[in-house]
């Protein structure tokens, strides 16, 4: 662990907006035990002072939860990308250099556009085809291996650690480890099975699941331990035999 | 589109917005959904423990009218009972929908769902996803709304925040003024009806166990547009929270529902490490002073014990801060059951709480009040509705663990049909009807280039700490008189400094400058409300504690307080409870419940 210095340099990757360029401005605060980015971050807004001590515009970030929940305030910190909230400044080497996420529209300073992987959400159609939310009883019955295993998908907040990481991901040209965790989510319960090929075709085009090299990067990148390589792994397996099927169909 | 092209907007996108959208939606209607965060981001993504239930699976005589006893009493009598009563009734049925919505409940061996304890209840009443139960059910509400989304029936504006209402001459609500907070940009949104789903205020407190959006701002807003504010003066602490720098991190009360033990060293000053106090030590105050409830007894009365405890010098070091203990649990089932929230004391504190007892202290939590609602999730103002924490009803004056999922839901579902019947029959404005919005925008616009324009000396993130500093000190565990009128000078103070602000940031594109000088003026006003509430509320009643009057007093404050926007600050009146189905009785919970109703 780093030895605690009296004060807290951090180097911040900014941009204006987005049709103009990004440059680094260097900042410097009051070193605190178990400051994380988040608090920093506040600190500079509170008084943007830059370390050559001109004034400056406050760095703009996004944050919420704040308990690694909620996947927004996602940023390249020390060249990784994880949340800035649980990056606690007494385990990261400084100088801290905080940067937006490459692989996403940059809109100003730290903050990007992640409605992408939204969108992927809706192509792969994650969600269970209900009847109707009229009281029906309870779901099917399930083993609780395979409720622990959907349960590690589920926990996917859409972060975009896992396309920050991914070397075939850039320019949206693939889909991506996050939307297929979430067919595998989707295709494992019951119920979700019955519409399973939807799910399967939104990951069968041109930028879908054959895109992935093996890199294996996803799975590392992942703040939220889930399985990514598994899920990829197993629609793999399953396109495979849906596209057999279709084509002795054919 | 929808027949006769009705349409309804919803501020919010959390568990309570996300279960009406998806209710108006499957109804054939169009939906106008408004968030600051896309929704998948909302702050019902916090909740830990889980959701209540009576499904009675684990043949311990639980029923329906047992969850809505416990919740009238947990909320010491200051709850309207027949939306408590409806709510419980539905409980059930909405854990079966989640479930068929696929979401990953923990199960028995037979493939059932699980269910766990939580505080102010002695059943297995709390169906639970791990730790993330919030997490896994609002995602499944995204899922399901991003379906009609697909499907063209709802329209997602998310990085937009509510301004305001915009309300026609006879105070009738027509839709709402809405900013882009990438581009600064003001629209009117025409709407039949609004429901505001926006959540609790904590952020008013500065830090709390709330996410950073939690301000209150648009349910302020409606407040100071004519809506009534109900029970502001009623928050929860919760007593188990780990303090950071940014906020308060929640630990969720399943902790001690799976068995967690709060203790700290008998002995004064004992410095040794926790393992090495053997157990005639160790003093486990909750279980010692309520025999029957022990480390379960409800939110308000475990927080002030603890915060007792530290005051009166026994905390761990001298600290404000007490263990809670889950060593004596196998690490395989504390995985399974707690796993997430054990990893987020791991990741922020460093310690693994599988093997050392975690420190915790309070934290503001939750407002159980909040807009005043029918019963049919109706305010005063015509044509706006309202759902989950932001609005008042259902917990009277303390809410009990795992009935907040339950309740935002159930609002959101009640909500939905009453806009719907409303749009129905709501009389259009008319060809003219355009000027109302046009006068509204012009409003909204003008409050922005004024605090773009000023350049005062006041910060306004100094003014947020004040305040947050002020109410937490003094509007949280323990209330003076004499604190909380000095609490209300304060923030007129506040005010009066936060005409000088200056945003402080020349690039408007994408700035967080201007929509936090937005909240922070909400934010006072609400500040106000919840202050002298607590003021002119001379008893102590559930999460409401005032040594000076320390007993419930039913003859003068079994009544609902309400409060209404003037120029010169909050008008106060008063409303009867509905205590038509359960009698209030005196609450003991060291006491069994069938024991305090023989007494």
């Amino acid at each position: 662990m780093p030895s605690q210095p009296k004060t807290v340099e951090i180097h911040i990757r900014r941009r204006a907006n987005p049709d103009s360029p990004q440059y680094w401005e260097q900042f410097e605060i009051p070193y605190r035990p178990n400051l994380n980015i988040i608090s920093c971050l506040m600190e500079i807004q509170k008084n943007p002072v830059n370390k050559a001590g001109a004034r400056t515009t406050p760095p703009v970030w996004q944050m919420n939860c704040l308990e690694q929940v909620c996947g927004i305030c996602t940023m390249i910190i020390n060249g990784r990308a994880r949340q800035s909230c649980s990056a606690l400044v007494d385990n990261l080497d400084q100088p801290i250099k905080l940067e937006p996420m490459a692989k996403f529209p940059n809109i100003r300073d730290l903050v990007v556009d992640r409605q992408q992987m939204f969108d992927h959400l809706r192509r792969v159609h994650a969600w269970i085809e209900l009847d109707g939310t009229h009281d029906l009883g309870p779901g099917p019955r399930m083993d609780q291996e395979d409720v622990q295993e959907r349960y590690a998908y589920s926990r996917c907040m859409t972060c975009g650690c896992c396309l920050e990481a991914c070397p075939q991901y850039e320019g949206d040209n693939y889909i991506g480890p996050q939307a297929i965790a979430q067919v595998r989510l989707f295709n494992m319960h019951p119920s979700g099975k019955m519409t399973r090929q939807e799910r399967l075709e939104g990951i069968m085009q041109e930028d879908g699941i054959t895109n992935c090299g093996n890199a294996q990067n996803c799975v590392k990148a992942c703040p939220m331990g889930i399985p990514l390589t598994r899920a990829i792994y197993e629609e793999n397996r399953e396109t495979v035999v849906h596209g057999l099927l279709g084509w002795l169909k054919d | 589109m929808a027949s006769n092209g009705m349409k309804i907007a919803i501020v919010g996108g959390g568990l309570a917005g996300l279960a009406a959208a998806m209710k108006i939606a499957e109804g054939g209607h169009a939906v106008d959904l408004f968030s600051v965060v896309p929704v998948k981001r909302s702050h019902s993504v916090c909740a830990q423990g889980g959701i209540n239930g009576a499904v009675n699976t684990k043949g311990e005589g639980d029923s329906t009218w047992e969850h809505f006893d416990d919740t009238v009493y947990g909320g010491d009598f200051l709850a309207n009972q027949p939306p408590a009563k409806a709510m419980c009734e539905m409980a059930p049925a909405i854990i079966y929908l989640f479930d068929r919505m696929g979401v990953p409940f923990s199960r028995t061996n037979e493939g059932l769902l699980d269910f766990r304890r939580f505080g102010g209840t002695k059943h297995h009443r709390t169906a639970f996803a791990g730790a993330s139960t919030g997490q896994q059910l609002l995602y499944a509400l995204d899922e399901q709304v991003r379906r009609w989304e697909v499907n063209g029936k709802v329209r997602k504006f998310e990085h937009w925040e509510m301004l305001s209402l915009v309300l026609d001459e006879h105070q009738v609500c027509r839709g709402l003024i809405a900013m882009n907070l990438q581009t600064l940009e003001l629209k009117a949104f025409p709407a039949d009806a609004v429901i505001i789903a926006t959540g609790g205020p904590g952020l008013i407190f500065g830090k709390s166990t709330n996410s950073m959006v939690c301000t209150g701002s648009a349910v302020s807003a409606c407040y100071q547009q004519g809506a009534r504010y109900a029970n502001g003066e009623f928050i929860q602490v919760h007593p188990t929270s780990i303090p950071g720098e940014d906020k308060l991190r929640l630990m969720s009360e399943s902790a001690r529902g799976e068995g967690g033990r709060v203790w700290v060293p008998r002995n004064k000053g004992d410095v040794r490490p926790p393992s090495s106090i053997p157990e005639q030590e160790r003093w486990y105050f909750l279980e010692e002073k309520y025999p029957a409830y022990g480390n379960l007894v409800p939110r308000d009365i475990a927080t002030r014990e603890i915060f007792q405890v530290c005051i009166d010098g026994m905390g761990i070091g001298g600290e404000n801060q007490v263990y809670l203990d889950l060593t004596h649990i196998p690490a395989e089932t504390l995985d399974r059951k707690l796993g997430a929230i054990l990893e987020i004391y791991e990741m922020f504190v460093g310690d693994d709480p599988r093997h050392v007892p975690m420190r915790i202290f309070p934290g503001v939590h939750y407002s159980m009040g909040g807009l005043w609602v029918d019963n049919n999730q109706r305010t005063n103002v015509p044509g706006l509705l309202a759902a989950g924490e932001c609005d008042y009803s259902i917990h009277g004056a303390n809410r009990l663990g795992a009935n907040s999922l339950v309740s935002c839901v159930y609002g959101g579902f009640i909500a939905a049909p009453a806009a719907i019947e409303y749009a129905k029959n709501v009389e259009r404005n008319g060809a003219d009807g355009s000027r109302i919005y046009d006068q509204e925008l012009k409003h909204q616009q003008e409050i922005n280039d004024r605090l773009i324009a000023q350049s005062g000396d006041e910060n306004q993130y100094v003014l947020h700490q004040e305040m947050g500093k002020w109410m937490t000190d003094n509007v949280t565990v323990v209330r003076y008189n004499e604190k909380l009128k000095a609490t209300d000078n304060k923030l007129l103070e506040l005010m009066d400094r936060y005409k000088r602000i200056s945003i402080n940031d020349s690039n408007l594109w994408a700035t967080m400058a201007l929509p936090h000088a937005r909240h922070l003026d909400n934010m006072l006003e609400l500040a106000r409300v919840i202050t002298l509430g607590a003021l002119n509320r001379n008893e102590s009643r559930g999460a409401h504690y005032k040594p000076e009057f320390p007993d419930r007093d039913d003859e003068n404050f079994l009544k609902t307080t309400i409060a209404e926007f003037s120029g010169e600050g909050p008008v106060f009146s008063y409303e009867p409870v509905d205590i038509s189905l359960i009698p209030p009785r005196k609450r003991d919970y060291s006491k069994g419940k069938k024991e305090t109703a023989k007494a």
